[in-house]
């Protein structure tokens, strides 16, 4: 129902962004995200970028998973 | 169902029940098999192969193919299929009035240069014009003969149980190239189809193994997922697959991602997959890679059942059934 | 950090192990996205369970859980003199009475498939342009952003027809009918991206159900099933979020404030769950011009159900794929009868290919 693909963004211009993800681009709007940079890494949907994935918490979601027993919020 | 829809001309299970109702049910001789498009035929002491194949790629230009070169190596591919070695086609064309002769001359010219490439002479044709907006540009139709090498018996029916499967590259990469070509998707990327005849591949091989080369199959419309579930309902066998064996390339996995689509389902026009006795299987592969298919892998196994079904173990240790590919690939979005 | 982590086998083995020496039995999951549906079917996660655990699809398939009614107003709009709809992919092969788009489309209509909402804007236009718009809140945002877009252009040939819903009411419609066995619910990753955590607390607080927010990749399915099963064991109903890559508690605030500024919510109509208050999004009155139905006098008309469907049942959770008369022998997905068959989400569908 809502499939979304990490895309990392390779530059931005005004509302829209070049998102590219194993060599393959598309063009990315920013209407529901603000701030976003070269470099991100974005959630894209139907064409929308809808949110700024963080690598910090999927480190710790891993680490989590790997140590294990603990419940995450 | 009352007409034709997209969904007919995918090559998944629609087409064949087209096929079986409207077609096979007047034609119906012994030499029409489920496999439509191709026949072995005897004449005299000779088994001569016959193809025949439409050709309506939509554009007709995309990375890495063309509508001309692609009515050559499709059916001298399927050829080799039936274990022949491609010899002659014939090839028709309908074209669209105000059809520029610039560009019929290109697909001439890719037309020549693909059948030079693959050894193979085209020995006859016909052209057809038909009204301005009753055609897309221009439909080509290719027919091929071959002769069937001796020692070689190669069908979907004769997969065996213990038999190793072999593809011979990255699956996905037409479909994909085509698709992004449209435009419809706003997609860019380097991806290129693998528009190409695998004479080269397969003929040595045949030479060389013949016996213990049990099926052929390209997986064109459809995919390999398609493909493989043809390969078990002929031989009344299961093929039991590993997701991570099968080959693909990362743009085109991401392509997929993106458009939520399956690779398994999308065409491929330059693999081979391969059935052959487990005791050929590493040397099959090794011929394979110093021939240049440097991504031949060994994707799985025959088994006995269940049978007609194509079971696979999924990257992360799952197992799941690979269906028939259902319909139009449509994009998949919410 | 790589997708790939999430993708590792090793992972996965280590959470199925886990999960197993829970010792949890005669459990049933309820996952509410159809991306979830598709994944846990591509990747055979359901393989790696014990058996008693059981994992079933609830009405996340926006395709499955739009009405008949609703899609009736797609026809009516692509038998319209002058109009293009278009709409996503999936849409196009739903039947109503037999027919569906794709089928209009066969016999003259000018229907489209869009990948973005946005790529509405680029058609060349007939006319009217109608966007049939079907899906939840990952995906109404877009469209809001599509409507501004337009407001910004000036283009006044676009109208819409709204068939989006909201997944907290439709839980809360599910818990209260209460004949559905839910344990725990694997709740939608994307959807949460844009509506936060805080709309599912009531799913521990008033009805005692543990839920876990995650993600789409075969180690997120296992560490959600792990989590709710751990919860279960422990008698403890909590609401985790194991998507925080993703998901923030308060959501994405700039999608949720341009979406309140083009809809509203409103009563909709589910297949399989009848009418739930406040559970779709409808135009806001002073956007009324984008409203197809007001601007081509589309009738809404009531339709009866194929005989023999248990598509509503099937997305309540009620009952799987297997227990429906029709699967796969009169519903298949050449002849799909119900959209469960039809859209590559549904549950239906994921049997069928998947086993």
């Amino acid at each position: 129902m809502c499939l979304a693909i990490p895309c990392t963004i390779e530059s931005v211009d005004g509302a829209e962004a070049i998102g590219a993800v194993a060599g393959v681009r598309r063009i990315v709007r920013l209407d529901l995200l603000q701030d976003v940079h070269p470099g991100d890494v974005v959630l894209v949907h139907s064409g929308f970028a809808i949110q700024k994935l963080s690598k910090e918490d999927a480190e710790e979601t891993i680490r989590t998973i790997a140590e294990l027993g603990e419940t995450i919020k | 169902m009352d007409r034709i829809s997209l969904e007919h001309g995918a090559g998944g299970k629609l087409s064949h029940d087209l096929f079986t109702r409207v077609f096979a049910s007047k034609y119906g001789n012994r030499h029409l098999s489920r496999a439509a498009d191709k026949a072995v035929l005897r004449i005299g002491n000779r088994r001569i192969a016959f193809t025949t194949d439409a050709f309506i790629m939509s554009p007709r230009k995309v990375p890495g193919c063309s509508l001309g070169a692609l009515s050559i190596h499709g059916t001298v591919n399927d050829l080799l299929t039936c274990g022949a070695k491609p010899m002659y086609v014939s090839a028709s064309f309908v074209m669209e009035e105000g059809f520029p002769v610039k560009e019929l001359g290109e697909i001439a010219e890719d037309m020549a240069s693909a059948a030079k490439g693959c050894e193979v002479e085209i020995v006859t044709g016909d052209t057809k014009v038909v009204e301005r907006g009753k055609a897309d540009g221009a439909f080509v139709v290719t027919s091929g003969i071959g002769e069937v090498l001796s020692r070689v018996d190669v069908s979907g029916r004769n997969a065996r149980p213990g038999d190793s499967v072999i593809v011979t590259g990255s699956v996905g990469r037409h479909g994909v190239a085509v698709l992004i070509a449209r435009g419809e998707f706003g997609l860019a990327t380097e991806i290129k189809s693998d528009c190409s005849s695998l004479t080269g591949l397969i003929l040595p091989l045949l030479r060389k193994y013949g016996p213990m080369i049990h099926s052929l199959r390209d997986p064109t419309r459809g995919g390999i997922g398609t493909t493989l579930n043809e390969i078990a309902l002929e031989s009344k066998t299961c093929l039991r697959v590993e997701e991570a064996g099968i080959p693909i390339d990362p743009s085109v996995k991401a392509a997929c991602d993106l458009l939520g689509m399956d690779p398994l389902y999308m065409a491929c026009e330059g693999v081979m997959a391969i059935v052959v006795d487990p005791r050929a299987e590493s040397q099959v592969l090794r011929a394979l890679r110093k021939r240049g298919a440097k991504e031949a892998a060994p994707i799985g196994r025959v088994i006995s059942i269940p049978k007609g079904r194509v079971l696979m173990t999924t990257s992360v240790g799952g197992i799941r059934h690979v269906g028939m590919l259902r319909g139009v690939s449509l994009p998949r979005i919410c | 950090m790589t997708t790939s982590s999430f993708s590792d086998p090793r992972l996965v083995s280590d959470l199925a192990a886990r999960i197993s020496s829970l010792g949890v039995k005669d459990v049933q999951l309820m996952e509410v996205c159809g991306t979830h549906t598709v994944s846990l079917a591509r990747h055979g996660v359901k393989s790696l369970l014990p058996s008693g655990i059981r994992v079933v699809s609830g009405p996340g398939c926006p395709v499955c859980v739009t009405s008949d009614s609703d899609l009736n107003l797609a026809f009516q709009a692509a038998r319209t003199e002058g109009a293009t709809v278009a709409t996503f992919g999936d849409m196009m092969k739903v039947p109503v009475g037999g027919i569906s788009l794709l089928d209009l489309r066969a016999r003259g209509a000018d229907v489209k498939t869009v990948y973005s909402p946005f790529d509405v804007l680029s058609l060349p236009s007939r006319g009217t342009t109608v966007f049939f718009g079907v899906g939840f809140e990952t995906t109404s945002p877009g469209v809001a952003a599509l409507l501004r877009e337009a407001c910004r252009r000036g283009v006044r040939d676009l109208c819409l027809i709204s068939c989006f819903k909201l997944i907290p009411p439709a839980l809360r419609a599910i818990l209260s009918a209460g004949d559905t066995k839910i344990d725990g619910l694997i709740l939608p990753g994307h959807v949460s991206t844009i509506i936060g955590t805080r709309p599912y607390e009531f799913l521990a607080d008033e009805f005692d159900v543990p839920g876990v927010i995650t993600g789409f990749e075969p180690v997120d399915l296992m560490m959600a099933i792990y989590a709710l099963l751990k919860m279960i064991k422990d008698n403890k109903a909590a609401l985790v979020n194991a998507y925080t890559r993703s998901v923030r508690p308060e959501g994405n605030q700039e999608a949720l404030k341009l979406l309140g500024e083009y809809f509203e919510p409103a009563d909709a109509e589910w297949r399989g769950l009848g009418r739930i208050p406040k559970s779709g999004l409808a135009l806001r009155p002073e956007h009324s011009d984008y409203d197809a139905a007001r601007r081509l006098r589309l009738v809404r008309t009531q339709l009866a159900e194929p005989s023999g469907c248990r598509c509503a049942d099937v997305i309540r959770g009620a009952a799987l794929p297997t227990e429906c008369p029709l699967f796969s022998k009169k519903c298949t997905p050449e002849n799909p009868v119900g959209p469960c068959m039809v859209s590559s989400e549904g549950a239906c569908a994921a049997y069928y290919d998947y086993g």
